[in-house]
């Protein structure tokens, strides 16, 4: 999976044609362990976000006729951007992973790769203890 | 030992503007007097909370970066502890990351320069292979 994420961040000045093919290639990466796709159909509680930037984090569009599933591949915004450092201070951005409950959204929704979701709940514990981010629920 | 802290509190947002000026210069003095430096002083100003602190719901928020050793945050933190005017406080020691981030920074610099490299690289390489063309007439 971590190669597969990082995979879009190298070959990034080849052009935005190699990514246009990227939902189709998911069907033959089946055999893949996690092969529970599928799940994220309509009924899974859609990760709102605070800041509405949240939208370009959590999975693709809703299903298709009832049987193919063309899911986006999701990457990793802070691989993808090159965004080093994830500060406690720049609360907009930890924002966008956290769910309107206030819950740090988990990174099989928004595709963060291991090592950046590690800062990332850093960054949210941080922020939450200076009042920055909510513990539960919406900013008051 | 030397670390670099940084310091973040919140303030009532009832205090006046002098006072806030008194207390920094406080923690200052505070800092210095305890074999610490105090490198910037950030106001950032009035923020609504995330959720209601000491029955507040906005507070004045306030950046110190510190450089010294443990027992200045030690000494630093006690003082705001005691300080009514003040409602909450993070230290979050900043001299690892920074060093992670300088690392990152160079890697990236160096890429650069190796993609910037080949095209002189290919051009001494011609050179080279040129100027034994034009002897080996010469000898022959």
């Amino acid at each position: 999976m971590t190669e597969e994420t990082k995979a879009p961040a190298s070959e990034r000045p080849s052009g935005e044609g190699h990514r246009s093919d990227g939902p189709r290639s998911d069907a033959p990466r089946s055999d893949a362990p996690r092969s529970d796709g599928p799940r994220f159909g309509g009924d899974r509680p859609r990760f709102g976000g605070g800041g509405g930037g949240g939208r370009s984090g959590p999975g693709g569009p809703p299903r298709e006729g009832g049987r193919k599933f063309f899911r986006r591949k999701k990457v990793c915004k802070f691989c993808t951007e090159k965004i080093a450092d994830i500060n406690y201070k720049d609360y907009r951005l930890l924002g966008q992973f956290v769910a309107e409950s206030g819950k740090i959204v988990p990174r099989r929704l928004t595709g963060v790769c291991s090592p950046h979701q590690h800062r990332l709940a850093t960054a949210i514990k941080q922020a939450r203890n200076i009042a920055l981010l909510p513990f539960a629920g919406r900013a008051s | 030992m030397n670390r670099t802290y940084e310091l973040m509190f919140i303030v009532r947002p009832d205090m006046a503007d002098e006072d806030l000026e008194k207390l920094i210069a406080n923690l200052e003095s505070t800092v210095t007097s305890a074999a610490g430096t105090v490198k910037t002083v950030e106001r950032m100003g009035k923020r609504r909370l995330a959720y209601m602190v000491r029955k507040f719901r906005e507070g004045v928020y306030i950046l110190l970066t510190i450089e010294g050793a443990g027992t200045v945050i030690h000494e630093v933190e006690r003082r705001l502890r005691v300080t009514e005017p003040v409602i909450k406080f993070l230290t979050v020691r900043i001299d690892e990351e920074q060093k992670r981030l300088d690392k990152i920074k160079k890697l990236r610099d160096a890429k650069k320069k190796v993609s910037a490299q080949p095209a002189v690289a290919a051009v001494v390489a011609d050179e080279a292979t040129a100027a034994p063309a034009a002897e080996t007439p010469a000898t022959a």
